[in-house]
């Protein structure tokens, strides 16, 4: 076998099952990548090489089959695993070991797909960089001087240098896609509800969502198949079939299928390139028998600034639990100091700049007197964007925008400018308001860094992602990235 | 502490009382995880990744609790929700895992109802505003500090073991009217409510191990005028405080209002050891909870039919109990008083349904069994005894199986563990003895030890054989048929009645 | 630039929100975060642009209603699992330092 990093996940699983290689080779070579590559790119904040082996000798003995047994898997550390550590990429909960797995992780396992460790990621997935990481920034493969997308850069990153073929991202605002765009990879948000949210360490409960990330759409649906489906743990799961996926990605028609762009998410703001990249992916698909139109959803231009109301809400409420009793840490407990000073100290000094921000943001927005005119506004227009979209569906099958208005831009660049950083996921924010599915897909270079291609469905409708996926990576060379930062 | 005597503070002011009361319900299963609720458990031995507020943890709703709930709110003549979502009151306790409570905000399950009660035989009506279901939180154990007080404690110990256990808060609306006995309304409808809850089984409403837990809210207005300055007494854990801290709190507010001073709105603790309160966080520098509806549940919507059968099953009312006791039974007024007051209520009537008579079954749980209770330190009916056993002790006597005494020795026996009656009887041979030929014998000895007696009953003072007969029960410790021991003695003697 | 009719946050503002969030700020920290938090205020103020007087208000993305579970014992955690991440502990309990104000 050739070098054993470079095969899709599909390919991997494939020559698993036919024991061309044995499940411990694909481990110990992904193992052996990242402690070639890991050092320059940072996408990993632990790697569990004992835990990938022992879980790859048993899809060796037969213990464990299905399509994506033995293959590796980098997973976002906002997602518990047992006696693992999980820091959200917060150095208030560095150290902890969860002491239950989440969903997702438990599925995975019981797939047979190999976990080699917990990737990178803005605080709390706050940020469109992954440089609010209490462990610091990680590098885009393309070019280490930028930004991977955030907060799931290091997934994302993780994907585009090799180290994995398979990555779990979690969207709240664009966490999964935005990444997916800047690194030439492929991110899924799921509907809200179609993929567990238990043991996802909760940002924003009502828009937070896990999913698959791949170098392939097929690759994407596989893992989205894995991972998807009801939970009873999981209040808020949908008790439905999953969408077709897989078969959607393997057929990839669009002929006779109404695409519809989004006539908001274009203009000032949008790079040149991303632009031009965009408009010809679209020609591609419209070659390919797909209907487009011009479709307005006059709301979203308002999405940005209803999420940056209901986000920070839920999160200011989701993250109290972070107090110093439980679990995680404890700063100034010098026995003369009380709870609430020792409980405070900590906060203080185990969140980041940006989650305090959104603390102190969500917590006045709520705050009486002003929720009716914040929280309470914010969920109405949030509401209005349901519409809209509702409103397209009886014109068009899909929506269609550049995933993220720029390519990766240089680290740094954006830090002291925190709205600069939340115009990053202007266009992904209206899926998770509405709650369905969208997907960001490799749509070629600008300035030699990639573009990504935003596909948004009818809630449940995941398989019409993955046809004009499927569509355009046939249509498109494949994104390679030169790493020629490597040697 | 200055106050003025209850009965003058409510000759020159009017009271204004409010009742919220949380109840845990009886679940096998917590709120929203499925965690054990059992009391007593070792620390932290009832909890998991949900009711330790784990990151990436998740709530599900516990049917039962709603569906109880809803009961709840059925039997207090309230409206049920159509359509309600769960909401996070948002503050730091450390005894609250996720450091907000979810409970029912704007949105609770049940509105607008009322209790009737009795007091001093006049019937009040209190109004109920809104009866919710929310989590409990964990217990806190302070150390270091005097009788375990928060208060100059060096540290805290956390039990997670309670936190999330589902807690129903019933609240009233501000009841007015109560003139010279506020104290007495307060602790009326708290028994009346311990009663419709234990009717319902929706909860074992032990006030001493905290499963039903009061605070009370107190105002005090010069007739006339707009009502006063509330203060809420929290902690308020047995029956008796309710009425102790409306009283305390009437006395103390009196004489702060007659010396020209204002109320504080406030909360203040309860000392069940002192009977007074000490005031507390003022509502002044209150927090602000930010409630917003909790993203991780659905919204609940009670089908209209479901509803509609669970109001159908719901049993008889305690006062329409109370009536059949007096009505059909034949018992006082006095006597079922008595037994609201006791807590023993529905036990009598299930004695009674059990076969027993209204006198055996009034007798045993208001006598006895009632003593019982009060030396174990436990309410009547959490006895280790079941009606139906009580029963049947009462049908042992009925067929001169047992007497009065005996009978005794039988139920002393079910509280010991020991069995069933028929097993205690068996094991201590506790069956009166009807043997002609066994008892002869202790007929014999009796006279033998005792000729003056002997010598008067044959003489003809019929009465003096009352010190033969009780020798022969001695004899057999209590087993003799009395009865029967007599007539023997009688025809021993030559006399004949 | 704040708007008429918005209210602006100041450093007093932000110190009460931080004590409601139970978050220790330092002087900087609080002027830094004032500046900020003004700005995105004034961002995120064009929320009151929209009307949207009828409208309900969406809390959820997905309708689902009644989900319940059945009233059943699940096991639970270990005591030495619930307290393994535990700062400190004592007797099976979580430790914590005193307790200041009693809610
Ligand atoms: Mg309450
Ligand atoms: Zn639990």
């Amino acid at each position: 076998m050739s070098d054993l990093t470079r095969l899709t996940a599909a390919e991997t699983a494939s020559a698993i099952a036919s024991r061309e290689v044995s499940a411990v080779e694909v481990a110990q070579a992904h193992l052996d990548r990242i402690a070639k590559v890991d050092g320059q790119v940072h996408a990993f904040l632990h790697v569990d090489a004992e835990g990938a082996l022992a879980q790859a000798r048993r899809v060796d003995d037969g213990e464990l089959s299905g399509p994506l047994a033995g293959v590796p898997l980098a997973l976002k550390d906002v997602l518990c695993q047992q006696d693992i550590p999980t820091t959200v990429g917060s150095k208030i909960l560095e150290g902890w070991r969860p002491p239950y797995d989440a969903t997702v992780t438990a599925r995975l396992k019981a797939a047979g797909v190999v976990i080699l460790g917990k990737t990178n990621m803005d605080e709390f997935a706050m940020g469109s960089s992954t440089e609010h990481s209490a462990y610091g920034p990680t590098h885009n493969p393309w070019d280490l001087t930028r930004i991977p997308g955030g907060s799931g850069g290091g997934s994302s990153a993780a994907l585009a240098s090799y180290q994995a073929p398979l990555a779990i991202g979690t969207d709240t605002g664009g966490s999964i896609r935005q990444p997916a765009s800047v690194t030439g990879t492929v991110g899924v948000k799921p509907t809200y509800g179609g993929v567990s949210r238990y043991g996802l360490v909760a940002f924003s409960s009502s828009l937070d969502q896990a999913g698959p990330c791949a170098r392939t759409v097929l690759d994407a649906a596989l893992l989205h198949e894995v991972i998807a489906g009801y939970d009873p743990r999981d209040s808020t799961s949908i008790n439905q079939p999953v969408p077709p996926v897989v078969a959607a990605a393997r057929s990839g028609e669009v002929k006779g299928l109404r695409i519809g762009v989004v006539k908001e998410l274009t203009g000032d703001g949008y790079e040149e390139g991303v632009q031009q990249r965009f408009d010809e992916a679209v020609a591609i698909l419209q070659s390919l028998g797909a209907i487009v139109t011009e479709v307005s959803c006059p709301h979203f231009s308002y999405a940005l600034t209803a999420y940056y109301l209901i986000a920070p809400s839920e999160a200011s409420s989701n993250l109290a639990r972070f107090d110093a009793v439980r679990y995680g840490l404890r700063v100034g407990d010098d026995g003369e100091r009380s709870l609430e000073e020792v409980t405070a100290l900590t906060r203080g000094q185990g969140f980041g700049a940006e989650v305090k921000r959104r603390i102190i943001l969500g917590t006045y927005a709520l705050s009486s007197g002003y929720y009716d005119a914040y929280y309470g506004q914010a969920q109405k227009v949030r509401t209005l964007i349901t519409r809209d979209f509702q409103k397209a569906w009886e014109s068009v099958d899909v929506l269609v925008a550049p995933t993220c208005p720029t390519v990766a831009f240089p680290l740094g660049a954006k830090l002291e400018d925190p709205l600069a950083m939340y115009k990053q996921d202007i266009c992904s924010i209206p899926s998770n308001l509405y709650g369905g599915p969208a997907a960001s897909f490799p749509a070629g270079l600008s300035e030699g860094l990639p573009v990504g291609l935003q596909v948004m469905a009818p809630t449940l409708r995941e398989d019409l992602l993955y046809q004009v996926g499927a569509a355009l990576e046939r249509a498109l060379p494949a994104a390679v990235p030169p790493l020629a930062w490597e040697n | 502490m200055t106050a003025i005597p209850y009965a003058e503070a409510l000759a020159e002011f009017e009271p204004v009382i409010g009742l919220e009361t949380h109840v845990e319900l009886g679940t096998a299963s917590k709120m929203f995880c499925g965690c054990a609720t059992e009391f007593g458990a070792e620390p932290n031995t009832q909890t998991c990744p949900v009711c330790l507020g784990l990151p990436g943890a998740l709530p599900v709703v516990n049917e039962t609790a709603i569906e109880s709930t809803i009961r709840i709110g059925l039997a207090l003549h309230c409206d049920i929700a159509t359509w309600c979502r769960f909401a996070r009151k948002n503050y730091f306790y450390p005894d609250m895992p996720k450091n907000f409570q979810t409970s029912q905000y704007d949105e609770p399950l049940c509105t607008d109802g009322y209790l009737d009660v009795q007091v001093k035989g006049e019937t009040v009506r209190i109004p109920i505003e809104r009866v919710h279901l929310e989590e409990d939180t964990g217990k806190s154990l302070h150390v270091g500090g005097a009788t375990g007080r928060i208060h100059g404690a060096s540290h805290s110990l956390v039990d997670y073991n309670r936190a999330g256990i589902p807690l129903v808060e019933i609240v009233t609306k501000p009841v007015t009217g109560t003139g010279a006995m506020p104290a007495e309304v307060a602790k009326a409808y708290v028994t009346e409510l311990r009663d419709v809850l234990r009717g319902l089984g929706v909860s074992d409403v032990k006030m001493e191990q905290g499963s039903m837990r009061c605070d009370v809210n107190v105002s005090l207005n010069k007739p006339g005028q707009e009502w006063g300055t509330r203060s809420e007494t929290k902690n308020v854990n047995s029956l008796r405080s309710v009425e102790r801290a409306v009283r305390s709190e009437v006395e103390r507010q009196a004489y702060v209002l007659r010396e020209g001073g204002r109320i504080v709105q406030e909360t203040r603790h309860f000392h069940e050891d002192t009977g007074m309160s000490t005031s507390g966080r003022s509502k002044e520098e209150a927090t602000d909870y930010r409630n917003f509806p909790e993203p991780d549940l659905v919204p609940i919507a009670p089908d209209v039919a479901w509803v509609a059968s669970l109001r159908a099953a719901l049993p008889e009312a305690p006062s329409v109990r109370r009536r059949k006791l007096v009505e059909e039974l034949g018992l006082s007024e006095n006597d079922s008083e008595a037994m609201v007051n006791a807590g023993v209520l529905d036990v009598v009537l299930a004695t009674v349904a059990a076969g027993a008579s209204a006198a055996e079954a009034r007798n045993w749980w208001l006598g006895h069994l009632a003593q019982s209770a009060n030396a174990a330190g436990v309410d009547a009916p959490d006895l280790p005894i079941t009606p139906a056993q009580v029963a049947e002790v009462a049908a042992l006597v009925a067929s001169g199986s047992l007497n009065a005494g005996l009978a005794r020795q039988v139920v002393d026996g079910v509280l010991a563990g020991e069995g069933s009656p028929a097993e205690v009887v068996a094991a201590r041979g506790l069956a009166i003895v009807k043997d002609e030929g066994a008892l002869s014998a202790a007929v014999e000895a009796a006279i033998a030890a005792d000729p003056g007696a002997a010598q008067k009953v044959r003489d003809g003072k019929v009465a003096a054989v009352g010190a033969l007969v009780g020798s022969v029960m001695k004899a057999t410790r209590g087993q003799a048929d009395a009865g029967m021991a007599r007539a023997l003695l009688l025809e021993k003697l030559g006399v004949s009645e | 630039m704040p708007e008429a009719g918005r209210p602006t946050i100041g450093r007093e503002e932000v110190a009460h929100l931080a004590r409601l969030s139970r978050l220790a700020l330092d002087d900087s920290e609080l002027d830094r975060l004032a500046g900020q938090l003004d700005v995105i205020l004034g961002a995120v103020a064009q929320i009151s642009e929209v009307s949207a007087a009828d409208v309900p208000p969406t809390s959820h993305a997905v309708p689902l209603e009644n989900v319940t579970r059945p009233d059943v014992v699940m096991p639970s955690l270990t005591p030495a699992q619930a307290l393994s991440g535990a700062p400190s502990e004592e007797d099976g309990r979580f430790r914590v330092p005193r307790i200041l104000d009693e809610e």
